[in-house]
């Protein structure tokens, strides 16, 4: 039997963390699934080889800090502006390709009017869009994508449709948008979920390359600190609440 | 008939302890240790180290891309 000592060698690497991050450690809560798109992101870019050429717009909430883990050029936005600075930054620099990373209170609430702009206009950007169904960062409040009947630190006994809406499936009006060009719904939660993701990442950055328009990525995602939940027991949480209102797969392009 | 034999490097000090990469494992190689890194946190080790056969699912879903992953092939009777 080969001992650890033995397969740990430099010429048996199969996986290990892509350049593109930082050395920095996550301010991420244990569990979040910020961590694995930033990892996958990291990937596509290294794959791609576009470091060099790839400029991230980052928004308001967990993610703000975004760029002190990927070793491209940022720059941070306004809350729920990230379309819109993404939009003057693909303009003014048409060669490089250009992506805002986004949270579900920065696109689906403040940011509303300028996300359905951008992708009406079809700019030349992917949007990563991180739903979590909660305002992660500032104490777990409820957002317009929170689940009915969900409890939130502001509806604490759950959504009340009556009073606050249906949560809002953003993705589904924007793949209405005939200037959008690729819209798809992911997730992380699983291996073969990651792989599916990235894959989708590619194609997206593959596509602003060619100057196909906007490509808009969802990635149902956890907040085990704002559900009240461990990351494994979230994870199960969202296969059963969320999958079945935010349903997964492509849903234009 | 070759078989594979993997193993895992985790970076104790950064591991958070989330136990992503545990229910991941189809192999079940990893499990939180008892003891904590300066953190404070329960880090991944391999439990099970045999059993790895280096698929890279924990460094898959490793949110803090902690994780390295080896491979090799062996033959059965070695």
């Amino acid at each position: 039997m080969a001992e650890v000592k033995d397969i740990i060698k430099e010429g048996n690497l199969v996986y290990k963390k892509s350049k593109v991050l930082t050395d920095k450690i996550m301010h991420y809560c244990p569990g979040c699934s910020h961590g694995v798109v930033h990892k996958i992101l990291a990937e596509v870019i290294e794959e791609l080889n576009i470091q060099e050429d790839t400029i991230g717009v980052s928004p308001v909430g967990c993610s703000v800090l975004a760029y002190n883990y990927l070793h491209i050029d940022w720059q941070q936005a306004a809350h729920g502006r990230a379309p819109a600075v993404a939009t003057a930054v693909a303009r003014l620099l048409p060669n490089k390709r250009v992506f805002a990373y986004q949270g579900d209170g920065d696109l689906a609430s403040i940011g509303t009017a300028e996300i359905i702009h951008a992708c009406n206009r079809g700019e030349n950007i992917v949007v990563i869009f991180i739903n979590n169904g909660i305002y992660g960062m500032t104490g777990g409040q409820m957002a317009p994508t929170t689940l009915e009947g969900m409890p939130t630190s502001t509806s604490p006994y759950g959504r009340d449709i009556a009073m606050t809406g249906h949560p809002l499936k953003i993705t589904e009006l924007i793949a209405q948008l005939p200037a959008v060009n690729f819209v798809t719904r992911q997730a992380v939660h699983t291996p073969a979920a990651v792989r599916k993701c990235k894959k989708a990442l590619q194609k997206a950055f593959e596509n602003i390359g060619e100057k196909k328009g906007t490509q808009f990525i969802e990635v149902v995602s956890t907040c085990n600190s704002g559900w009240k939940l461990s990351p494994v027991k979230s994870n199960e949480w969202m296969v059963e609440n969320m999958f079945p209102v935010y349903p997964m797969g492509d849903i234009k392009g | 008939m070759a078989k594979v034999r993997g193993a895992v490097k985790v970076d104790i000090e950064k591991c958070k302890g989330c136990s992503l990469c545990v229910v991941a494992c189809p192999t079940k190689v990893l499990a939180l240790a008892r003891e904590v890194n300066g953190k404070g946190y329960n880090y991944a080790y391999m439990a099970n180290p045999e059993a790895c056969i280096g698929c890279a699912n924990c460094g898959l879903v490793c949110p803090d891309s902690v994780i390295e992953v080896y491979k090799i092939k062996v033959e059965a009777d070695a």
